[in-house]
């Protein structure tokens, strides 16, 4: 909250905003340079991704024979693919353009998923306690001991691929660490004279915790879900580039950059682009939560 | 102590034993690998045999039974494709794997603990916001974008370096500069918030106060006290270590454990994704709980608490 927090060592990734700490406490209160920029690219990614299929100049399927491993414009390319073409003459852009929707609604939708799922057992195991609280405790272990990728690859191949199931995994991604944060949250909450008081005046279980813990805790939950989103995308990313997250004729960022490989020495910019993308878009939001984290909540690490 | 060492130990066997469950019952009811071994047009007289050669005609309570009882003798069970034991194939992976782990490991310690340190004592400075960019960078560019990007310079433009495979004394480098690259940027954040919050705090100021040389107060004072999450992080990483490979090694056509995983799972031989599932959380379940453990060695104050 306070603005000894915006001090350069706890926003890592401010090295353009240098200029603006000379111009002293009244520049300082204004937003780092890069922290516009990270929220213009989110910005931009967001538009794109609920504009993708008007703003794509032709289908991600439309096959361009004729025009097999076009180079983009600038490296011997025409205007007609701007971003070039791929093995099968389908327009790099347009996919680009689709995949960023793919990819993100995906892993906005798994986040959120998984941030419920963290937090909705963090409160069970700190309202009931005993038993309840063990089991959730044992769940939370488990989780620990099995590394993501692997259990996303046995699941994927063995019952089948859907984008439900994804998802669903996908939020499996972390719940772990929101569960342990919002449980040791909740239970020194519960200890608070609000949260006493509150149980006093003989209100229900959902009005404690929705009413009157939530919005304490909201801060914590922003940071941890701003800083989960860009992980998530990263695990998609890498479970499409291995083939087993988004099916094809669907794209994503991750596909696009595991079927582009094999054209990384003759076509290196359809694996290129995406790649980019992916780097900036998970650069910007780690960005924003280091951030967001720093101003709003300086407890989560 | 020794009650919380047993509770501690308690912890990890049940965990162990719920991952062994839980993959043997997935794996189990999702998928037969009958049809996919032998084939949609295999005549029924085989799938019969086959049923009763590996024991699937058997209800699944019987068959876990079995399972269980051969994990017990340290029989992790036959692949389904060519009959040959699990466990020395699993293992002869998983050495593959940490000819590139090891030295990654080695590089991310040495690099990124530095270099967080060398960023915390810098504080504030154009070298420390340098560093923490380049540590942000490392942490998003997911492994396939770095291992690609190398591919393409040392590979492709350069052909320095193989692209990829396990046939030359060169392979390794590429894969390992790519995790390397990864973990000294984790470690680096991680060392230097470490760092600076130590730096912080009051018996730095008093070690100053009494006269000693700045540089006796990071080495005796600053450094071993920022050093017990750093460990714990370390301690950590190596328990993740055989999963964070799958992605690199598909990069760089490695054949280590993650490429044996991914060339079972789509093969579907179940025992093998076993064999890996319950080797793998074994060692995460087992480093886990070594951290623990390290962390009330290292720093005395919570050895009280563990009484």
């Amino acid at each position: 909250m306070t603005e000894i927090s915006m001090t350069p060592d706890t926003s890592p990734a401010a090295s353009p905003d240098s200029a603006t700490d000379a111009l002293g406490q009244s520049a300082r209160k204004s937003i780092p340079v890069s922290i516009r920029l990270a929220i213009g690219w989110v910005a931009l990614m967001v538009l794109t991704a609920l504009l993708a299929n008007l703003l794509r100049p032709y289908s991600i399927t439309a096959l361009d024979l004729s025009a097999r491993l076009q180079p983009p414009v600038g490296f011997g390319g025409s205007w007609a693919h701007v971003l070039g073409t791929d093995e099968l003459g389908r327009d790099v852009l347009s996919r680009l353009l689709v995949s960023i929707r793919v990819s993100l609604s995906l892993a906005f939708a798994a986040t959120l998923l998984g941030v419920l799922l963290g937090a909705a057992l963090g409160l069970m195991a700190a309202h009931f306690r005993g038993l309840v609280e063990q089991v959730v405790l044992v769940l939370i272990d488990v989780q620990a001991a099995l590394p993501f990728i692997i259990l996303a690859l046995s699941v994927m191949a063995f019952i089948g691929n859907s984008q439900v199931l994804l998802v669903g995994l996908l939020a499996l991604y972390g719940w772990e660490r929101h569960a342990r944060v919002v449980r040791g949250l909740a239970l020194s909450a519960n200890t608070q004279g609000f949260m006493l008081a509150v149980r006093q005046l003989g209100a229900s279980p959902g009005r404690q915790y929705l009413r009157h813990l939530l919005p304490n805790i909201s801060a914590t939950l922003i940071v941890i879900t701003t800083l989960a989103f860009p992980e998530i995308i990263l695990a998609e990313s890498g479970l499409s580039f291995l083939g087993l997250g988004v099916q094809p004729p669907m794209t994503s960022l991750g596909n696009m950059v595991g079927y582009g490989r094999a054209y990384l020495s003759n076509a290196p910019w359809i694996p290129l682009f995406p790649s980019a993308v992916i780097v900036l878009t998970t650069l910007a939001i780690s960005t924003l939560g280091d951030w967001l984290r720093d101003k709003l909540d300086p407890t989560v690490r | 102590m020794l009650m919380f060492v047993l509770q501690r130990l308690a912890r990890a066997v049940l965990t162990i034993l719920i991952v062994v469950t839980f993959a043997f019952v997935t794996l189990r009811l999702t998928s037969d690998p009958t049809l996919v071994v032998l084939g949609p047009d295999a005549p029924p007289e085989s799938i019969a045999a086959f049923r009763l050669r590996w024991g699937l005609d058997k209800p699944i309570w019987q068959q876990f039974f079995y399972y269980v009882a051969g994990l017990m003798r340290g029989d992790f069970g036959r692949s389904m494709l060519n009959g040959a034991d699990v466990l020395p194939m699993v293992v002869a992976r998983i050495l593959v794997t940490l000819k590139i782990m090891l030295p990654a490991l080695a590089i991310g310690v040495g690099v990124g603990v530095s270099a967080g340190v060398f960023a915390a004592l810098k504080r504030g400075t154009l070298a420390d916001r340098m560093i923490m960019f380049l540590a942000v960078v490392g942490f998003t560019v997911p492994g396939f974008v770095l291992g690609l990007v190398l591919v393409l310079v040392f590979a492709v433009s350069l052909g320095w370096l193989p692209s990829g495979g396990n046939d030359s004394w060169s392979s390794p480098i590429l894969p390992v500069v790519t995790l390397g690259a990864y973990w000294s940027a984790v470690l680096a954040r991680f060392t230097r918030s470490s760092m600076i919050e130590v730096l912080g705090q009051p018996y730095i100021l008093t070690a100053s106060a009494k006269g000693l040389l700045w540089q006796a107060v990071v080495t005796r004072h600053a450094l071993p006290n920022a050093a017990i999450p750093v460990v714990t992080t370390v301690g950590l990483m190596v328990g993740g270590m055989l999963a964070g490979a799958v992605v690199t090694e598909s990069v760089f056509s490695w054949p280590g454990l993650g490429q044996l995983l991914v060339t079972s799972v789509a093969a579907r031989d179940v025992a093998i994704v076993q064999c890996i599932l319950l080797l793998v959380a074994t060692t995460m379940v087992l480093s886990n709980m070594a951290v623990d453990f390290l962390y009330g060695l290292l720093d005395p104050r919570l050895r009280s608490g563990l009484h």
